[in-house]
């Protein structure tokens, strides 16, 4: 038996420090469905994860009863639409959606992702498609989420895509601005983005994937700060230790519920994605966390040095303790789901431009950011270009998860409740980039991907 | 499977009584049980083997836990293997 104290230790960290399974997602491909009849494709769709997906949701609350530890969401990820929706004659994807929607509530999951094209070197008239009904389907839909993928170090960036790009974020954006602008929260812009990420709404179950398989989403951001409160006078590569056997502590108990959720299903496991990802709740904060270091306010120097730390001894600590790491492992910062993060932008403490730095040394990208309603559209291009160029240099995935709240501008706030959180409105540099933007065209691959 | 029952909360008269009649009642055996009072606070880790147990875990789980309630204190039960997942390499 475990000692004692380590018993005690794990009874608080769930209990007082927010430890859980963020989330079990189930991959499911979807190539067996694809028909060139629309009706017959999309009831193959439905059939294939309302049956792959049943006991899901059962057996994953099941789990979290047993060992005490919450599993807070339960998810599903398909192929990518666009793949599986091409071979039809559809000239709008949007039904699809619907398709999917309604497969997620038959089975009870709250998010289903993978309504997504893949088009680093260029559009199939599929992708095309797909792309345009984005905005259609997250409006009409409750659970389905979106994601593009539109660079990488392999192929370069795709201009023309981050030119369309910024005007379907806005788009999503008005058409959902009776509810500030939800709509654009559901939709990810990736660079580098991976096949088998459990967290939304970026996740898709790539092609390289098998039939079907269970991933699952491990955070404790209240863990670490908790951890290394306890360790005022530590020099920084002893903190890097601490969160090492912390993070090493928080993966194995997403491993066993994992390989447990997965060998009950009768499907393999996947991965394990050991990210620190936030949310609203006081002592879930991962600027909390870099405050922790010794910085007064997230966003001041010293933030980005803080946080590649933190993102590299969280990957070091997981690595060890899971047979399969992957997705996007390391730290999550987005603004509306991190109370301290809030804070720090409220409080003019945090700009986009900090962000973006930031972003060169942590997990992902600008993630749930609200900018100014009249934001024009090739300045969100703009933003996006620069955030899949990090991407593509530092052979990492970058994305752009940016909410431009319609009829409101800095000093408003957007506010979603649950785990999206609430934002205030930062201001965007608004310097003219359309001519930029408007050139289209391909930025090519960076001089190191030709590694063969 | 062996699961872990911990109490915590502020000490008081017949908290074993209350935890150990539920688990005689469905036939599980206490294997280890240590306690500590620090601050008032009582603190109760309790090893049980549940292969003869008549009870559904989820159901022993909701009875413990309202005794928890009655006598003002929180009280757990977790499958042992998240504890040796955590803590061993």
């Amino acid at each position: 038996m475990a000692l004692y104290k380590d018993i005690i230790e794990t009874v608080r960290m769930i209990d007082k420090e927010n430890l859980d399974i963020r989330t079990t997602t189930m991959g499911i491909s979807l190539l067996d469905c694809i028909d060139s009849d629309q009706h017959k494709c999309q009831t193959k769709i439905y059939d294939k994860i309302a049956r792959s997906a049943e006991h899901l949701v059962e057996e994953a609350d099941k789990m979290a009863a047993e060992t005490g530890v919450p599993i807070v969401n339960k998810r599903i990820s398909v192929t990518p639409i666009a793949l599986i929706a091409g071979a039809t004659d559809a000239l709008d994807y949007a039904p699809f959606a619907k398709t999917l929607d309604q497969a997620a509530k038959a089975v009870g999951v709250n998010y289903i992702g993978g309504f997504s094209a893949l088009v680093p070197k260029g559009e199939t008239p599929g992708d095309h498609i797909l792309i345009q009904s984005i905005p259609e389907a997250l409006t009409t839909t409750e659970h389905v989420c979106a994601s593009v993928n539109l660079g990488s170090t392999k192929s370069g960036i795709n201009m023309d895509c981050v030119k369309q790009m910024g005007h379907i974020v806005k788009k999503c954006a008005e058409l959902t601005k009776d509810n500030d602008s939800i709509g654009a929260s559901k939709l990810v812009v990736f660079c580098n983005a991976v096949e088998d990420n459990p967290f939304m709404a970026g996740a898709f179950h790539g092609v390289g994937q098998p039939d079907k398989v269970l991933h699952v989403g491990v955070s404790g951001p209240g863990v670490v700060k908790v951890a290394l409160e306890k360790n005022q006078d530590a020099t920084m590569d002893e903190l890097a230790e601490i969160i090492k056997k912390t993070a090493f502590k928080i993966t194995r108990a997403g491993q066993l519920v994992g390989t447990t959720v997965a060998d009950r299903l009768g499907i393999p496991f996947g991965i394990l994605d050991l990210s620190l990802a936030p949310t609203p709740a006081i002592g879930d904060s991962v600027a909390r966390i870099i405050e922790e270091m010794g910085i007064e306010h997230c966003g001041g120097p010293g933030t980005t040095a803080a946080l590649a730390m933190l993102n590299d001894a969280v990957k070091k600590g997981g690595i060890m303790a899971s047979t399969s790491v992957g997705g996007l492992s390391g730290a999550f910062i987005p603004v509306s789901e991190d109370e301290g993060m809030i804070d720090a932008a409220r409080n003019g403490h945090i700009t986009i431009e900090k962000l973006e730095a930031m972003t060169c040394v942590c997990s992902v990208g600008l993630d749930m950011i609200a900018i100014p309603g009249d934001t024009p559209d090739d300045t969100i291009s703009a933003i996006i270009a620069d955030e899949a160029a990090i991407g593509m240099v530092n052979n990492k995935t970058t994305a752009c998860r940016l909410i431009p709240a319609i009829g409101k501008t800095v000093g408003d706030e957007v506010t979603y409740g649950g785990l999206f959180g609430s934002a205030p409105i930062m201001p965007v540099n608004l310097s003219d980039a359309s001519v930029f933007v408007n050139r289209g065209g391909k930025i090519p691959a960076p001089i190191h991907s030709f590694k063969n | 499977m062996r699961a872990v029952i911990t109490v915590i909360g502020k000490d008081k008269i017949g908290i074993i009584y209350r935890v150990s009649k539920i688990l005689s009642e469905y036939k599980i055996n206490i294997e280890d049980i240590s306690q500590t009072i620090l601050q008032d606070v009582f603190t109760m880790v309790m090893l049980v083997d549940l292969s003869e147990s008549t009870c559904k875990f989820t159901d022993l789980k909701g009875k413990l836990e309202n005794v928890g309630k009655e006598i003002g204190m929180t009280i757990r039960i977790q499958n042992e293997d998240i504890f040796n997942a955590m803590h061993t390499i």
